[in-house]
C-alpha cells in the first residue's frame, strides 16, 4: 500500500484517497503548434511511454483531499516516493539529476538551466 | 526425445522412476543462431516451437533472464476464452483457443485443457447489453456461445449467490461451453521440451544487455553469456517491453503495471466452470488440487516489483465474497504478482520494427497466458517470412499511427 502526501494541501493518505494519472509532463504536440503536427508526433503524445524500471516521473491527483493534480517521482522497483511537486513546477534538482534512461533527456536542458556557471552566477 | 505413453509411464514404474530423461537440455550458447528469442515464457518458447516445426529453422535460441515459464506463464489464473468484441481479436483469440483443444496430443505433454466452460455475469443492465452485443458479435463469426438466464447461472454454479435484491443482482451471464482452463506450467514445460527435441537451444540464467544494430538491422545481442550474432530477433518479454525495446531505440506504446492473483486452501469440488463477474471484478475458478484460484483488477499504476497493493486484492475478495458467500471463511494460502504489459487499446502487438529484423510480441496485458499457442504460431510465421501472418497484420505497431485501434478494453475480462 502507497502512502502519498499531497503537495497542494498537505493531506497524508493512502493510494486509495488517490487517483493515478500516468507519466508527467506530456505537452500536447497540437497546443504549441496545431498546423504541423506529424502523424508519429502525435502517436507519441497519445500513446508512446517511457515506462521505466527504477526512477519516473508522474501525474496523481488528490481525489479525497483537495482534488487538485499533482506531480510525483517514485521508483518503480521500490514504490519509494522521491518528491512531490505543484503540477506547473519541476522537482528538486537532485531528483532531476537522478533520472536516468529515457527521462534523461527531458531533464538535461532543465538541469542546464539551474546549474551554477563556474562565474558562480546562475545562467540566464 | 523420448515420447510419453503408458507404456513409458509402466516401464519406468518397474525401474522406480529412476530413469526418465530430462525434459530439455541446458546448453551454452552458440556464437551465431539463425534467430533469437528473448523470454522463455510461453509466447517465446511456443514461438521457438513453431518456427521449428512449421517453418524449420532449428537452429534458433531462446534466451531467457530467469527460468523458463517463471514470469507470467506460471502467475496467471490460467483461464481460456476467446469471447472478444473486434473481429481481429476474435481471430487470434479462437486460433489460440482452437489449438488448446488438441495440444496434449501435439506436445505429447499433459497440459490439462479443461474445457469445463466459462461464465461471464451479467450483474447491471448495461454489462447485460454489453454482453449480449459480444455474444452476437461472436456467434457471427462461428464462436459456440450462448447467453443464458438467472436460473441457468443458478444451475451450473449453485454456489452462487441469486439473491434478485443483491447490490449487484444475477441478471443472466455468457456462457462459452468450450472455455476453460489449462495446467499454465506444463503449457511452458510441453512447448519447451518439444522446441528442444527439434534443435532449439533454450538458454536460461541469461540476461540481454545490448542490442546491436548494424544500419539499418540487427546484427546480434549482447547477453551475460556473452555476444550472439543473429539476423532476427523476436522479443517476447511481457512487462518488461519497454526496457528491451528501448535497447534498440524503439520506444513502446505499453505501460507495465501488476496484476495479482491468489489460491485458497484445497477444498472440496464447489464450482466446476470458471466465472467471471467484471462489474464487480472478479474472477474464480476450481483447480485439479482443490484451490479456489482468485483473480482481479490490475493495481492502477506502473510498477515493476512484481508486488502488488492490498487495495487491489481487497477489492477482489469484497465482490468474490459478495458473489460466493460460501468462500467467506475460506484462508488463502498464497498470493503473487505479476508484471502486465498493458496498451492503450488493451490488445496485443505483434509486430515488425522500423529495424530490419527487429521483430516483438507483446502488450498481451492481463489475458495473455490464453493465446499462448495462437500467438506462437502467427509470430514464428510473422517472423520466418518477414511480413505480418494475416492473422497478426491487424495488432501491428503501425495502428498507433493510423489511429486504427482495436479496442478491447470494454470486453476485457475486468473493467481497467
Amino acid at each position: 500500500m502507497l502512502v502519498i502526501n499531497c503537495p497542494v494541501c498537505g493531506i497524508e493518505g493512502e493510494e486509495g484517497d488517490f487517483h493515478y494519472g500516468g507519466q508527467a509532463h506530456i505537452r500536447r504536440p497540437a497546443t504549441t503548434d496545431p498546423d504541423n503536427i506529424s502523424d508519429a508526433e502525435q502517436r507519441d503524445y497519445l500513446f508512446i511511454r517511457h515506462n521505466p524500471m527504477g526512477l519516473h516521473f508522474e501525474r496523481w491527483r488528490c481525489d479525497r483531499g483537495c482534488g487538485k493534480w499533482f506531480h510525483a517521482a517514485r521508483d518503480t522497483m521500490s514504490m519509494e516516493f522521491k518528491a512531490y511537486y505543484p503540477i506547473t513546477e519541476l522537482p528538486r534538482l537532485e531528483v532531476m539529476k537522478a533520472a536516468a534512461g529515457p527521462w534523461t533527456g527531458f531533464f538535461k536542458d532543465k538541469i542546464a538551466a539551474l546549474e551554477v556557471k563556474p562565474g558562480g552566477r546562475r545562467k540566464r | 526425445m523420448k515420447r510419453y505413453s503408458v507404456f513409458s509411464l509402466a516401464r519406468n514404474a518397474v525401474n522406480y522412476h529412476k530413469d526418465w530423461g530430462r525434459a530439455w537440455r541446458s546448453p551454452e550458447p552458440k556464437p551465431a543462431y539463425d534467430a533469437v528469442i528473448v523470454g522463455a515464457g510461453g509466447h517465446g518458447l511456443a514461438t521457438a516451437y513453431y518456427l521449428a516445426k512449421e517453418h524449420k529453422l532449428t537452429n534458433i535460441a531462446v534466451i531467457e533472464k530467469g527460468w523458463l515459464g517463471g514470469g507470467n506463464t506460471g502467475r496467471n489464473t490460467t483461464i481460456i476464452r476467446s469471447n472478444y468484441l473486434q473481429d481481429a481479436s476474435i481471430a487470434i483469440y479462437e486460433l489460440a483457443r482452437s489449438l488448446y483443444e488438441d495440444l496434449s496430443q501435439e506436445l505429447n505433454y499433459n497440459v490439462m485443457f479443461s474445457p469445463r466452460g466459462l461464465l461471464m455475469l451479467c450483474q447491471t443492465e448495461h454489462e447485460l447489453r454489453a454482453m449480449k452485443r459480444t455474444s452476437h458479435a461472436n456467434r457471427l463469426a462461428g464462436l459456440d456461445c450462448r447467453m443464458i438466464s438467472p436460473a441457468e447461472v443458478k444451475q451450473l454454479v449453485p454456489i452462487i449467490n441469486d439473491d434478485p435484491g443483491a447490490r449487484y443482482p444475477i441478471l443472466g451471464a455468457y456462457y462459452q461451453p468450450r472455455g476453460g482452463t489449462a495446467r499454465h506450467d506444463a503449457v511452458a514445460w510441453g512447448y519447451a521440451r518439444g522446441a528442444d527435441s527439434m534443435g532449439v537451444d533454450i538458454i536460461q540464467n541469461c540476461e540481454v544487455t545490448g542490442i546491436r544494430r548494424d544500419g539499418g538491422k540487427v546484427s546480434g545481442i549482447e547477453t551475460s553469456k556473452g555476444f550472439i550474432a543473429t539476423p532476427k530477433i523476436g522479443v517476447v518479454v511481457a512487462g518488461h517491453t519497454s526496457l528491451i525495446m528501448q535497447m534498440a531505440g524503439v520506444n513502446m506504446p505499453i505501460e507495465s503495471v501488476c496484476l495479482q492473483a491468489l489460491v485458497s486452501e484445497p477444498i472440496k469440488p464447489v464450482i466446476d466452470v470458471v466465472v467471471m463477474a467484471n462489474t464487480v471484478h472478479g474472477y474464480m475458478s476450481q483447480s485439479d488440487k482443490g484451490e479456489l484460484v482468485i483473480g482481479g483488477g490490475a493495481d492502477p499504476y506502473n510498477n515493476y516489483s512484481q508486488r502488488g497493493s492490498f487495495l487491489a486484492l481487497e477489492h477482489t475478495i469484497t465482490a468474490l465474497v459478495e458473489t460466493f458467500p460460501i468462500i467467506s471463511r475460506l484462508r488463502m494460502l498464497r498470493q503473487w504478482g505479476g508484471i502486465v504489459d498493458m496498451t492503450g487499446d488493451r490488445s496485443p502487438i505483434i509486430s515488425k520494427t522500423d529495424l530490419e529484423g527487429l521483430y516483438v510480441n507483446c502488450g498481451w496485458g492481463t489475458g495473455g497466458f490464453k493465446t499462448i499457442p495462437g500467438s506462437g504460431f502467427v509470430f514464428a510465421d510473422t517472423m520466418a517470412n518477414d511480413r505480418p501472418h494475416p492473422i497478426a497484420e491487424p495488432f501491428g505497431l503501425n495502428r498507433f499511427i493510423e489511429g486504427r485501434l482495436i479496442d478491447e478494453s470494454v470486453a476485457a475480462a475486468v473493467a481497467h
